[in-house]
Formats: structure tokens, sequence, C-alpha cells
């Protein structure tokens, strides 16, 4: 990618990220930091392209290690943001959360 | 395998972006949260199949190998943790996030060429490296594996300063060398810095900091991304540190402070005025029976939940309780400050879980005129979040936090496990109070005691 289209993508991403969660109450702030950090799990992707290119063992190794670290923050993250969510569900149609938790 | 060509390749990279997109959307509001987190899961799906059917890849069988560890690891772990430790587990997964980053780019360093590509090979080296110790820091302390108070040592401003000059050089050295070995002593700069950023913070600003290094991770994961020459990685990586950074500030101010005054205020000193001890002055203490009379007597309640109420696990029963006090005409309310507990929104997610009313749950602004009007507050493992030193103290690390304006109520009970001060590591002015009355001991054993005087009368 040319530097250009680079910085303009990266500017207008900017402004995206500003404004989808400008206007969020404090109840979801741990739930929104939660999904985030789910979100730069996608660093997988970068871990399997280096993981694909590598002869040494060695290197391969520790393109793994990043590989596995990784996957434990993206599946992690989603899997704890999908809990503390559930537990918000038990509100109004109060029934069952209920069962599980007993 | 290259089954796709360059074109659908980018197509569902955006695809993934704009998933991306409407996750953090989604999680925005309450109604739309959790279709929000599956979008952003779907997402994720769909661009690690796509890099696996576009990109020319080797090592295949371990590759899927290492992401079926990780997932067994992650994911069980995830399913079951306690309430009460999440926080720590979303800081884990930010700084294994942060030290993948840091792995990706350092491994990268020998195909890397340009000088752009070579500062973002450094800065997400650099980034991540400080987000992974960091977040182990956090993690420490949140856990309370190390002491949840500030640690500074004198002299700790000039070694962060010569840290952070040093990783500066060091990283310059690398870019234009692309040495190695100077790679390598970054990364142990990064590590050390991290160390020092997190090491200051009291136990009470943890979670900010915890949301400001996953800004940081997404910008390493940003950095990565130019590295690697992936939109993706670029797209979804600023995202996170755009809306982290908007986040960590909103968790600040619903604290009442400045993120530069989390940071670095134990290293300008005077903010540490949590080390005060124990005291030895006396409190009044109380049995469940006589604080059963004095809720069933009451006209008016509220209820602060707070940590203590959390790891007791105490919800169900405090919920209960609350049902019977309504049943014999008390007015009950529960009062929820932004912050109490261990990260925003812990206690709404909390008594959600017990099934207390939405209605009954009232926000800080709305309850604290009502203070003066009501019989009894009855505090559960809150501490910091009530703590008059917010307003009266300006030595206390907690100073300017809005709090609920408890020790306006008539009268005060407060179900405690012992006298040690809250997170914040400062003493509660309040406990001293003549119109307060203790009741020691695990919140759920208290609780349910109470609940048993109260149905006995």
């Amino acid at each position: 990618m040319d530097p250009i289209t680079l910085l303009t993508v990266i500017v207008l991403t900017v402004f995206v990220g500003f404004e989808v969660v400008s206007k969020v109450s404090s109840t979801l702030h741990t739930p929104l930091m939660s999904g985030a950090n789910a979100i730069h799990g996608i660093i997988l992707i970068g871990a399997i392209i280096v993981a694909g290119q590598l002869d040494d063992p060695w290197l391969i190794a520790v393109a793994l290690l990043a590989v596995a670290l990784a996957t434990a923050n993206l599946v992690g993250g989603f899997v704890v943001t999908d809990r503390m969510l559930g537990m918000f569900r038990g509100r109004k149609p109060a029934v069952t959360s209920k069962d599980t938790t007993k | 395998m290259s089954i796709l060509s360059a074109e659908w390749t980018a197509l569902l990279y955006l695809a993934a972006a704009v998933c991306f997109i409407l996750a953090l959307k989604g999680l925005s509001s309450p109604r739309t949260a959790r279709r929000g987190n599956l979008i952003g899961a779907a997402g994720a799906t769909l661009a690690v199949v796509t890099v696996f059917l576009s990109a020319k890849l080797d090592n295949i069988p371990l590759i899927l190998l290492a992401i079926a560890v990780g997932s067994a690891i992650a994911a069980p772990i995830s399913r079951r943790v306690q309430m009460t430790q999440m926080p720590q587990l979303v800081a884990l997964f930010n700084g294994v996030g942060g030290g993948a980053a840091a792995l990706v780019a350092m491994l990268e360093l020998g195909h890397s060429e340009g000088p752009w590509v070579l500062v973002a090979v450094v800065f997400t080296m650099l980034v991540g490296a400080v987000s992974f110790a960091g977040s182990a820091i956090t993690v420490a302390k949140l856990q309370e594996l190390i002491t949840t108070r500030p640690v500074v040592f004198p002299g700790m401003k000039w070694v962060m300063t010569l840290a952070v000059v040093a990783a500066l050089v060091i990283g310059g050295l690398v870019v234009a060398t692309g040495s190695i070995g100077w790679a390598l002593l970054l990364l142990v700069l990064g590590l050390a810095v991290g160390l020092l950023l997190v090491l200051p913070v009291g136990g009470a600003d943890v979670p900010i900091v915890i949301s400001l290094l996953n800004a940081f991770t997404g910008l390493a994961v940003a950095a990565s991304g130019v590295v690697l020459d992936n939109v993706l990685l670029v797209v979804a990586g600023t995202l996170v540190g755009a809306s982290g950074t908007i986040l960590t500030r909103a968790m600040a101010s619903a604290m009442g402070r400045g993120v530069s005054g989390i940071m670095f205020g134990a290293f300008r000193g005077g903010s540490t005025a949590g080390s005060t001890t124990q005291s030895d002055r006396p409190v009044r203490s109380s049995n469940p029976e006589d604080v059963a009379v004095m809720l069933a007597y009451a006209q008016r309640v509220v209820i602060v939940p707070g940590y203590g109420l959390a790891v007791a696990q105490g919800q169900h029963t405090i919920a209960e309780l609350a049902t019977t006090l309504e049943a014999r005409g008390v007015d009950v309310a529960f009062a929820i400050h932004p912050v109490a507990g261990r990260m925003p929104g812990h206690m709404n997610v909390l008594l959600a879980e017990a099934n207390v009313p939405y209605e009954s749950l009232k926000e800080m602004a709305e309850v604290n005129p009502e203070f003066k009007n009501t019989d009894v507050v009855l505090v559960v493992g809150a501490n910091d979040v009530v703590n008059p030193a917010a307003k009266t103290s300006p030595g206390a690390p907690i100073y300017g936090m809005p709090i609920l304006e408890v020790e306006e109520g008539r009268q005060i009970v407060f179900l405690k496990r012992s006298m040690r001060p809250g997170f914040a590591g400062i003493e509660n002015e309040l406990l001293f109070d003549p119109k307060t009355t203790l009741l020691f001991g695990d919140a759920k054993d208290s609780l349910t005691k109470v609940l048993g005087a109260v149905n006995a009368l």
C-alpha cells in the first residue's frame, strides 16, 4: 500500500473509532473494553502469515507461540465478553439465567 | 493455499473490518451489545478463514495445532472464570495480544525494508512489549499477588526517563541497522518501560490502566499491519486504538480523574497518601439481629453494593433481603457507583445476575440527593466509593472522585470483612462516625444472618 492511501485509511478509521463509542453509558464500559480487546486479537492473522513463511525451526517455534497467544486473545476475548453480556440478560425476561447460576 | 484472488481477499478483509466496526457500535448500547459481540466474532472467523485460503503458507498443520492449543486454554478459562476475576482475564488477554504483536514484528524484521516499515516494526515491538509487561503487572495487582498500593522508589522518575530514552535510541539503531540483536534489546527495554509505567498506579485506578493498555495493543496491531502490508490489521488495530482512547477517558472521567494524573500521579509524589495504617480508634459493631430490626422498621433503605459483595457471591442473598424488606413495606433501592467493584458496570452485571429489577438500580446522580431522606444506608462490601476523603482530603489518591454521599443518611450500616481499608488503601472516616454501625464478617454470611433475623421478626 502506498503511504498516502495508508494514511487516509488510518485517519478515517480513527474518526470511526472515536465516533462509534462516543456515547456509551458507564454500565457498558467493561464489556466494550473487553470487546475491543477481543478485536485486537486479530493479530492472529499476522501471526499465521509470519508462521507460514518461516523455515528455521526456532523461529517457527516463536511464531507458533505468537499464534497461540493471539488465539487466546481472540477466542478468550469474545467468550468472556459474551459471558459478561449474558449476565445483563437476566433483567426483563428473567428466566434462563437463574437456572444456570444455581 | 492461494484459492482466493487478491481482490477477493481484500473484499473479505473489508467485510471483516465492517464487522468489527458494527461490533463496537453494537457494544455501545445495552440492547444490541450481545449481537455486536457475535458480529465481531463472526468477522474474526471470516478473517482467519480468509488468511488460510489466500496466503501461501507452509507449516499449516503446526499453525492449526497452535490455534487449537490457544483456544483449548483460553475458552474454558473464559467460560469458568469467576465474575470477580473478569478484569484480570481481560488484562491477561490484552497482554498476550500485545506480546503476540511484538513477536510478529520481530520475526518480520528480516523481511522488512524501507525506513517507514522499519519504524513500524520498532513501534509494534516497543508498544507490544509495554502492553505485555504492563498487563502482567495489572493482573498481579488485581489478583493481589503484589501490593495494590502504588509502588515507587526514589529516582524512579529518572529510571523511567532513562528507559524511555534508551528505548528510543535502540529503536533508532534497529531502524538504521535492522540488527536482530538490537531488536532483542528493544524488546527488553519495552518490557521494562511497561513495568515502570504500571507499578506506580494505585489499585483503584487499575481498570483504567487496563483500558489504556488495551488501546496500546490496538496501536501495536495497527503498526503490525503496516509491517505486513495487511489492511485489516491496520483498520482493526486503529479502531481499537481510537475507541480505546475514548473509552479510557470516559472511564477516568467517571472517576473524576484525568488519565495523566492516574499514570503519573505517583511519580509526581503527593498522591500516594494511601499509606495510612489501620488505627485503633473505637468503632461501633453490632449483631445481625439489631441490623435486622433497623432495616425492617425503616421506611426507606438504600443498599450500596461493592466489591466485597461480588467476592462473597452474596448477590442472590441481597436480592432476597431486598424482596423481603419490600414485602414488609420498606422502600428499598440499590445505589450503584459507576466504578464500584473492580470494573465499571461490575455491580449492574452482578445484580442483574440475581434478577434485581432494573428499576431498583439507581445511578449516583439520581440517588445522591435522596440519601438525606434515607433511614438506613446498608453498605455491603464497598469502601472507596463511599469514602468522604474523596471530598475532604486533597492528598488522598481518590480525591476528586465523585462518591455516593452515604454520610447524609440517618443511619449507616457497613457489612465488612475487617477494618482493612479499601482497594485504594485509604482509611474511611465514616467507619468511626457515631451514626455508623458495623457488622463484621463475610458479606454473604452476614446477609444470610440478617435475612434470617428479618424473617424471624
